[in-house]
């Protein structure tokens, strides 16, 4: 149980969250795993991932995507540091409130980046949202104050402030900041976070925190492969829900945040958990523990096989599958040239023309006449058969060799696998090779041909002599 | 202001953190190594980014040098210093400056890590070195990317190639080499668009940009620099992983470290992946570039320390 929490503890860290944070969430963990509930469960390991996925959510958590916008004019202020994100927010949060039938209108007030404002425009025209410029104001306070009375004289219900970005250790920006928010009293105000941040996200979101009473975050650059530890930090320490995240460059990239998917991000199972729970409600159970039963033994036949091809089937389209998995959504597209699930049916049907004898040995029985009936059979080309017993070899290796672990080695070992598969995307699963023992000298070989004839002559006259008898 | 001090004040706001963590730990003076001495150290390093690999190694080492010893505060912060100036060496020299003709530099980074300001701080500290530098715009794909260049390239006084917004970068980047030819300038740096590592998509147009740099003169890029934010975690790891492994970077520039981020998933990544770091950024100025200097850097943490 130990060794468990401190992967789990180390999965936190690795992920980015903060350390003090961590340290908390660990503490509340470690009390609940090693009450009475794990001891009496069945699976220790799983039941720690169990809580683990329930406590990140519960902290992640409660969720509040609204954006309380008002009857008459919303302002909306997007705060953060360099870089975070903060103009390609702005700009989709106001095509996601001009779908709402609203009427948004972004601000650019980030006048210390240079051509920021122009950025800001260029998106503006491209969604077709007025965008409120001053190239000759010097001062974003009353430049805010002035978008605000503009607002109010045309049809623009809501107002987004695209702030420059500051360093939270920049006394005189982060004033500025907070002048801003007392000018304007903005309805809302968003801390943009990088998905990517470390250690300091802690640092940087107490301090904005602080100055401007945040009522929200959104977290950005999250179609990347960073873990996202920061959510969880920005969230223990403002205590201010995560609203939105953002999942691409283009406009249309902003999702609704949810904590369960960022539960299993953060623990390095990417959407894995909501996987196996999809996995768990569609898989037949007896048939699962059947299957179970027969692996425990390190037995694995074609059935099995086709088994577990029909039951991912199941599962929905696999592109879909693969796009849940982060870091796996470019292999969707290539899955999707491949045609997976042609594949599959092609797989099943040859498969289905085999006699149980083939199924249970293929490797073995299947010679080059009935390769070529199993191939008429299903339809297929003689070698597509001969394709499929290698990759079932190569399966039902892996299979052999997992039945001997427990839960995290598979876990790790699955791990590996989808690794190597995705780095190259054309291989097969290899099969690893057996011992073929030791190489012998032709003298050692001479030798133990003589000993096997003498033992031959010896029962043989060992015979004779009992016949005698 | 020398550039060690500039690279010292830089770094104020990270040395205070840790050294009061630090001073923390020794309170007393000879305190004894037992596991709760361990774990503050863990916490310390940990809160560097220098991530969970590097900061266990660096506790073990600590463990088996002075288990149950009492120990001497300077003794331990000497030994840390010494573990991670050794894993931060690297040449003097930050920029192979091509032999003859001009120096190709290739920047790339991902979204929002200060690439385009530390190209307008590289520019402008070849210019004052006398130096004559083309900038190449070659991120067409951001709202204002080039215009931002422009306003710099503006200020320094630099020349610039730019080409429209949504055109193809790598046309663009061939030009850039071309102009630095045509008028002799001895540096050309290439901008090119922010790209997460993971946008395969985008990561092979870098790969092709590259190669497209090295169409005029054979040995460019001379320099391919990943700008690193001095905020990012972990994944600074499998960023300078991915763009090593598609433009075969030759040195980091450490952005954005006028903050409270330490930066130190660079220990990280030097460990893992070889990269050095050659410059840092410690403000919004063109001024602000330091060169990164592996001993002051560690010293810096450490300095009041080893005072005490």
């Amino acid at each position: 149980m130990r060794e468990g929490l401190e992967l789990v503890q180390r999965a936190l860290l690795e992920a980015d969250v903060s350390f003090s944070v961590s340290k908390e969430f660990m503490a509340r963990v470690t009390d609940q795993a090693t009450g009475e509930r794990v001891m009496k469960s069945l699976d220790p390991s799983q039941q720690l991932v169990a809580i683990v996925h329930q406590e990140l959510i519960a902290l992640m958590g409660p969720v509040d995507h609204s954006l309380h916008l008002k009857g008459g004019l919303t302002t909306v202020m997007l705060c953060g540091l360099q870089g975070s994100g903060k103009t390609t927010t702005c700009g989709k949060l106001g095509r996601t409130i001009q779908q709402r039938g609203r009427k948004p209108m972004l601000v650019a007030a980030d006048l210390q980046r240079p051509a920021a404002i122009n950025q800001l425009q260029v998106l503006g025209e491209q969604l077709d949202l007025p965008v409120y410029a001053d190239l000759s104001a010097k001062d974003p306070v009353k430049l805010c104050h002035a978008a605000v009375r503009q607002a109010r004289g045309t049809g623009v219900d809501v107002l987004i402030l695209d702030t420059a970005g500051r360093l939270h250790v920049d006394a005189e920006l982060m004033a500025q900041l907070a002048q801003i928010d007392n000018r304007v009293q903005p309805e809302q105000v968003y801390l943009v976070v990088d998905a990517m941040t470390g250690q300091d996200a802690v640092n940087s979101a107490k301090v904005f925190n602080e100055a401007l009473e945040l009522d929200g975050v959104i977290m950005t650059k999250l179609d990347g492969d960073a873990r996202g530890g920061a959510a969880l930090s920005v969230k223990a320490v403002t205590g201010v829900p995560i609203k939105f995240v953002g999942t691409g460059e283009h406009l249309d990239a902003l999702e609704e945040f949810h904590p369960d998917r960022m539960a299993g991000r953060i623990l390095g199972m990417g959407d894995v958990l909501t996987l196996v729970e999809k996995a768990q409600q569609e898989f037949d159970q007896e048939e699962m523990q059947k299957q179970e039963a027969r692996l425990r033994k390190g037995e694995f036949t074609l059935d099995d096989f086709k088994k577990m091809l029909g039951q991912t089937t199941k599962l929905g389209p696999i592109n879909k599958l693969m796009g849940m998995i982060p870091g796996m959504s470019g292999m969707a597209d290539m899955v999707g040239d491949l045609d997976a699930e042609k594949d599959m049916r092609r797989l099943v049907g040859v498969i289905d023309a085999m006699t149980p004898e083939e199924r249970r040995n293929p490797s073995k029985v299947i010679d080059q006449s009935r390769r070529r009936r199993i191939a008429a059979g299903a339809g297929v080309e003689p070698h597509e058969v001969n394709e499929l017993v290698k990759q079932f070899d190569g399966i039902a290796d892996i299979m052999k060799r997992m039945s001997g672990m427990g839960i995290r080695d598979r876990m790790r070992m699955m791990k590996e696998i989808s690794e190597g598969g995705m780095l190259h995307p054309g291989a097969q699963i290899a099969r690893q090779k057996g011992s073929t023992g030791k190489r012998l000298t032709p003298r050692e070989r001479a030798n133990l041909k003589k000993q096997r004839e003498k033992e031959i002559r010896r029962k043989k006259r060992e015979t004779k002599r009992n016949r005698k008898k | 202001m020398g550039l060690f001090d500039k690279f010292k004040q830089g770094l104020t706001k990270t040395k205070q953190l840790l050294n009061t963590d630090i001073r923390d730990l020794f309170k007393a003076e000879g305190r004894l190594v037992d596991e709760a001495f361990l774990d503050e150290l863990f916490e310390a390093l940990i809160k560097t980014d220098m991530g969970v690999q590097a900061a266990q190694e660096t506790v073990e080492e600590i463990r088996t040098a002075f288990r149950a010893r009492v120990v001497q505060m300077q003794e331990v912060v000497e030994r840390i210093k010494e573990k991670l100036k050794t894993l931060m060496q690297q040449p003097a020299a930050p920029i192979d400056f091509a032999a003859s003709g001009p120096t190709v530099i290739m920047v790339a980074g991902v979204n929002g890590c200060g690439k385009t300001t530390s190209i307008a701080k590289l520019g402008r500290m070849f210019l004052a070195d006398g130096k004559r530098v083309v900038l190449g715009a070659a991120d067409t794909f951001r709202a204002a990317a080039v215009e931002q260049l422009t306003i710099w390239a503006g200020r320094l006084g630099a020349e610039i190639v730019t080409g429209p917004r949504g055109s193809d970068p790598a046309s663009v980047a061939h030009r850039t080499v071309a102009k630095a030819l045509e008028i002799g300038a001895d540096v050309c740096i290439v901008d090119t668009a922010g790209r997460l590592q993971t946008q395969q998509g985008l990561m092979q147009q870098l790969t092709k940009i590259h190669r497209v740099l090295g169409k005029q003169i054979p040995e460019a890029p001379h320099e391919v620099l990943l700008v690193l934010d001095a905020t990012t975690g972990q994944n600074g790891i499998s960023q300078a992983k991915h763009f090593t492994d598609a433009v075969r970077c030759t040195g980091i520039v450490l952005a954005k470290l006028d903050g409270t981020a330490k930066g130190g998933v660079v220990v990280a990544i030097r460990q893992q992946v070889g990269l050095p770091v050659k410059y840092i950024g410690v403000g919004e100025k063109a001024e602000d570039l330091a060169l990164f200097e592996p001993v002051p850097f560690v010293d810096a943490l450490f300095d009041d320390v080893a005072l005490a």
